[in-house]
């Protein structure tokens, strides 16, 4: 068994490597089982009351290993369904397909989908599955990650925190009975609107890989990481929170540009591995630059939302905010990783 | 000519999961290098359900067995890797739809289609450094032999295929995952292409060996 020999360096725990994703389902079913249905073939997670009349279906998915992202979302208030993958690896058609149809209350179906080349393709495929069966489906996108420099010369710009972000806003937009229409088009204007970049302090292991997705000398941070351990842009030497900070802050605030007198919501997200007591400094300085900057942030989100297992870092996330946004924001949600105002 | 049937096809799918399988910690090695090290396990995953269904279904034609391969393929891979390859074989079963065997020319029309399918799914142009870096100039070098045997063929066909994935390894990836990673890609052979390459020596050694005379 060689897996026991990886066991044994990696660390973990799990139990073996090809059980992390179906035992962590398990788990959930475990703890939430009162709100939530696991499905195990093919697997999706889904809320207990769905499908639910006239509303209209949120499906994500993705890679497993960003807990809480996706699954953790599922329930009042946020998604529907989510699809879990293999660790880093996105799920498949039928996956998608199946948990399209066990939440299509008759209003159609969304998918979020974040921009890698696995999960767009797969949710294609499974998008034309559904509209074989003569249910509507739009697809919204999330490519949030600057550090991706030159998007064309690439498979484009990742879908990062801003994921996080769009998943409660259109869910609490689908429990007020918003149209398939005007719910695809408030998601194409959130995508517009927020912009995320990201850093690593460490790297991660993948359980079947059994060693780290990267090596990162002691004295080096790695910026422009995204969710999956794959190496960003920069490397850079190790620095303070402060000036790491700024370095992510500079690049998000030209890109959009956020302008003086914008608001905005905040989120400061830990990659699995770094304590909200880092969390929290970095998001003291993100402030104070938000603020020498003339922006006001409305709303704000510090902690580990979007992971990439074990991964020490953080990522920021500015998103354009207005009335409805914050409205929208701030409508009750029930679910395993986001609940409040029940 | 000698014929393809579906004894044969049954036997490259054999064949390429044990190769895939053997493979699999260097696929993985190579993906950790500019990609997120999943490729070995998600390809072994996939072909160990692939030969889990084959071992109880009766498949009388290759282009049945193709499409069992593809359907499978794309529900147990993920990532990109499982519509690419599922989307390939489906090409392949559907160019080759109602034949039970295939001669010479209609294996490689059809391979040609799986590759047509590769690259409108996955948008990826010669030199991108994917998949299709292995599979055109193979299928390229297959063409300009057109009336060769199959068993010889099919090994000039799989030295192509791994030569080519050796180029892989100067390009600056444009696709996929490895794209993030800029100038830094290069330097690395591409995992995609390398699987690809594995396929084609599974034809190759299948072409060559046990043959009972077509």
């Amino acid at each position: 068994m060689p897996e026991l020999v990886h066991i044994g360096v990696m660390k973990k725990l799990i139990n073996s490597p090809q059980d992390v994703v179906l035992e962590e389902l398990e788990g959930m079913e475990a703890a939430h089982g009162d709100r939530l249905r696991i499905n195990y073939d093919p697997v999706f997670i889904a809320r207990k009351d769905a499908p639910i009349k006239g509303k209209v279906g949120l499906v994500s998915g993705g890679g497993s290993g960003h807990e809480p992202m996706h699954g953790g979302y599922v329930g009042k208030g946020m998604l529907d369904a989510a699809c879990p993958g293999q660790v880093f690896t996105s799920p498949t058609p039928d996956q998608m397909f199946e948990a399209s149809k066990a939440v299509n209350g008759g209003a159609g179906i969304v998918h979020i989908v974040k921009n890698y080349t696995g999960d767009v393709m797969n949710f294609d495929l499974a998008k034309e599955m559904l509209q074989t069966e003569g249910i509507a489906v739009e697809s919204v996108l999330t490519d949030d990650d600057v550090a991706v420099e030159n998007s064309l010369y690439t498979a484009g710009r990742r879908g990062v925190g801003l994921t996080v972000l769009m998943e409660k806003l259109l869910g609490a937009a689908a429990e007020q009975r918003i149209s398939l229409a005007e719910i695809k088009k408030l998601g194409d204007l959130i995508r517009s609107s927020g912009r995320s970049m990201g850093m690593a302090l460490t790297s991660c292991t993948v359980p079947h890989a059994g060693k780290p997705s990267f090596e990162l000398p002691e004295d080096e941070i790695e910026l422009g990481i995204g969710i999956h351990g794959e190496p960003g842009r920069h490397r850079v030497k190790m620095a303070t929170a402060d000036e790491i900070t700024e370095q992510l802050m500079e690049p998000i605030l030209t890109d959009l540009p956020f302008k003086r007198g914008d608001a905005v919501l905040m989120f400061v997200n830990g990659m699995g591995g770094t304590p909200l007591i880092e969390l929290y400094i970095v998001y003291r300085k993100a402030a104070a630059i938000a603020k020498a900057h003339g922006l006001k942030v409305v709303r704000n989100l510090v902690g580990s939302y979007i992971t990439s297992l074990e991964m020490a870092g953080t990522s920021i996330t500015l998103l354009h905010m207005n009335d409805c946004l914050c409205e929208l924001w701030d409508a009750p949600v029930n679910t395993p990783a986001l609940r409040w105002g029940i | 000519m000698e014929l393809f049937s579906p004894k044969d096809a049954r036997s490259w799918i054999d064949e390429a999961a044990r190769l895939i399988a053997e493979n699999a910690g260097t696929l993985t090695e190579l993906d950790t290098a500019i990609g997120d090290g999943d490729h070995g396990a998600n390809m072994t995953r996939g072909l160990n359900a692939v030969e889990k269904k084959l071992a109880t279904t009766e498949v009388s034609d290759v282009s049945a067995l193709f499409k069992l391969v593809g359907m499978t393929l794309l529900s147990t891979v993920g990532g990109a890797a499982g519509p690419l390859y599922g989307g390939f074989f489906l090409a392949m079963a559907r160019a080759t739809s109602g034949k039970q065997t295939l001669n010479q020319r209609e294996l490689l029309q059809s391979l040609r289609e799986g590759l047509a399918d590769i690259q409108r799914r996955g948008k990826a142009q010669s030199g991108d450094k994917t998949m299709v870096d292995c599979l055109a100039p193979a299928l390229k070098a297959w063409e300009a032999i057109p009336d060769s045997d199959l068993a010889p063929a099919t090994i000039y066909v799989a030295q192509a295929a791994a030569e080519a994935a050796r180029a892989t390894i100067p390009m600056l990836a444009l696709k996929g995952r490895a794209s993030y990673l800029g100038e830094r890609s290069i330097g690395h052979q591409d995992p995609g292409a390398t699987s690809c390459a594995l396929l084609l020596q599974a034809l190759a050694s299948v072409c060559n060996s046990n043959r009972a005379g077509g």
